[in-house]
């Protein structure tokens, strides 16, 4: 037996295509128990993407991807909500139309545990106050920040084991980008994985133990978050030093 | 679920006082529009399931209208025992006969749109905004031809000789059925399911709802009440033809939706009113001045007026509740403590 924690996410040699667009190359990537693991990349580099292939948004032409030791290719994306891979959707995906509360007990629409679902929504709003001060406010009319919370306390409702989070600290001010990847850190403590995709690589790196370095759809290296910090090709390209 | 019932019963005891104002006093010519009106009402409210609520674009209600409206009536006019060894029909009256054969005949046009709303939902998932509109319009279009080639259901004359079942108590009692159900369904987890598919399908979906399941759900359900619908038409006018249940009869419901303001039933129910009672007032107006086609030019030029001063509808999205009541209302009149 090992110490090291099982794999929960596994992907190998995924390809996808959009038409002809081929948008994965060749895609390998791990996730183990417990782990925040970042997927780094530049606009158009695939991030979205692989998150999209991982919830069964989209299906692979090619390439294996098992979570928690099975295969969920061709899995359709709401039935895996309550295997526990949820995802919180680039542009926060938002019902503008329902209230925060709406919202928040739409993340728990796979559970039938009433009282543990009322129990978690009162988490959410301790992690978020400013949910709780807005709870009968139109979803469309929160601030970015504010939409970002709501797309994290909503997806945490659903109770996940592996959380995907595309770009969260997308459009919002440094302060707010604290505040989120604080509660990231939060959320990781208390045993949820998380797949992390960012292009602020700067937070990224800072709040992940490990990261894959996504171009064009392929990988092109991965290690230890901290080690990536001070790499040069990490430096230039992402973090924008030496410029 | 008590509650639910409660309310029901309310409901069809408001809808059988109305029966009897309207039976004992009001002339027949009023009172045929305020039964036009509860058709209305049901068709707007049920369209509003799958267009506001849902958010796809419908363009065939006529088309479920009329497959109730003649399942219906065929029923109650037609359908009788038939004895296989003799090969003739046994009994001279149709089996659906009286009042006690109607609610079943309802029910009857009411199952068969409701297939009718499966069997299009289905192919027409892959569509959305116009594509979808184009291929429901094209189905109301083909329910419209086929039954005008089929020569058992009367052909382009249509049905005739129907009984006169639809009184002002079932044709009420079914709208505070269908708004009452629909009010429940709204506010149910399942109704706000279909509003996030409406929202943002793609995060509905990773939220764990079937946005294909809830789309035909919606369909299914809205068939089934504009089938309702279309049976009462057909008992209250006594007879029915293609010619009523053309895409301009779709398009009517349509624009009683975005008149009261899609998404909201409450906005449906007054849509349906004006749009069902304005024509018929404007009659009088164009009978004044004495200039054919008037009327039509006018209720056109309202609902221009209309789009340009309230793009939203009526009630936008909101429903009249109590809540909305109580805050449009003075704060003074806040219920007084009884003694
Ligand atoms: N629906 C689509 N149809 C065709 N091409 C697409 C589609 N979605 C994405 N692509 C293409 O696939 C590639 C990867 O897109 P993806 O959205 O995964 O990028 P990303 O890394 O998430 O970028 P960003 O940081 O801008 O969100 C891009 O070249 C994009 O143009
Ligand atoms: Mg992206």
């Amino acid at each position: 037996m090992s110490d090291a924690p099982a794999t929960l996410l596994d992907l190998k040699d995924v390809n996808v295509f959009y038409g002809a667009i081929h948008a994965l190359r060749g895609v390998s990537l791990e996730v183990r128990q417990g782990e925040v693991v970042t997927l780094i990349g530049a606009n158009g580099a695939g991030k979205t993407t692989t998150l999209a292939a991982i919830c069964g948004l989209l299906k692979p032409r090619s390439g294996e991807i098992r979570y928690g030791g099975e295969s969920i290719v061709g899995a359709a994306a709401h039935t895996l909500v309550g295997r526990g891979l949820v995802m919180a959707p680039e542009g926060r995906g938002i019902f503008p139309a329902l209230t925060v509360q709406e919202n928040l007990l739409l993340g728990a629409y796979s559970r039938r545990d009433k009282p543990g679902i009322a129990r978690d929504l009162q988490r959410g709003f301790d992690i978020f106050p400013r949910l709780a001060e807005r709870r009968s406010q139109k979803g469309g009319t929160l601030s970015g920040g504010e939409q970002q919370m709501l797309a994290i306390a909503r997806a945490l409702m659903a109770q996940p084991r592996l959380l995907l989070l595309d770009e969260p600290s997308l459009g919002l001010a440094p302060l707010v980008v604290q505040t989120i990847f604080a509660t990231v850190d939060a959320i990781n403590r208390e045993g949820v994985t998380i797949l992390l995709v960012e292009q602020n690589a700067h937070v990224a790196l800072k709040h992940s133990h490990r990261a894959y370095v996504l171009e064009s759809g392929q990988i092109q290296f991965s290690g230890a978050s901290a080690a990536l910090r001070n790499d040069p090709r990490v430096k230039a390209a992402y973090l924008g030093e030496g410029t | 679920m008590l509650r639910a019932l409660g309310i029901l019963c309310l409901g069809l005891a408001g809808a059988f006082g109305l029966h009897l104002v309207v039976s004992n006093a009001v002339p027949p010519y009023p009172a045929l529009i305020v039964n036009m009106c509860g058709i209305s009402i049901i068709l707007a409210i049920s369209l509003n399931v799958i267009n506001g609520l849902t958010g796809q674009f419908s363009l065939g209600h006529a088309g479920f209208m009329a497959i109730g409206a003649y399942v219906s009536a065929y029923f109650t006019t037609t359908l009788r025992y038939f004895d296989p060894d003799a090969a003739r029909y046994i009994s001279e009256a149709p089996l659906f006969d009286g009042l006690w054969g109607f609610p079943p005949a309802l029910l009857a046009g009411g199952i068969a749109a409701a297939l009718a709303g499966l069997i299009v939902g289905i192919p027409t998932l892959r569509l959305k905004g116009d594509y979808l509109a184009i291929a429901t319009l094209g189905f109301g279009e083909i329910v419209s031809i086929l039954l005008s080639n089929f020569r058992a259901v009367g052909g382009t004359k249509g049905l005739t000789s129907i009984p006169g079942y639809a009184d002002t108590f079932w044709i009420y009692g079914s709208a505070a059925t269908c708004l009452i159900l629909t009010g429940f369904l709204q506010r149910s987890t399942f109704g706000r399911a279909l509003i996030a598919v409406r929202e943002n399908e793609l995060a509905a979906e990773v939220m764990g709802i079937n946005a294909a399941r809830m789309k035909i759900t919606a369909f299914v359900y809205g068939a089934f009440f504009a089938g309702v619908a279309g049976g009462l038409f057909g008992h209250l006018m006594l007879t029915i033809s293609p010619a009523n249940f053309g895409y301009m009869k779709s398009v009517e419901v349509v624009v009683m939706l975005v008149l009261g303001g899609l998404g909201s039933s409450t906005g449906a129910v007054v849509g349906a009113l004006i749009l069902t009672v304005l024509p018929e007032a404007l009659r009088d107006v164009e009978r004044q001045v004495e200039l054919s086609g008037f009327r039509m030019a006018l209720y056109a030029l309202l609902l221009v007026v209309m789009m340009l001063f309230r793009p939203q509808g009526i009630f936008g999205q909101r429903e009249l509740s109590l809540k909305l009541l109580r805050r449009l209302l003075p704060s003074r009149d806040k219920p007084g403590r009884q003694p």
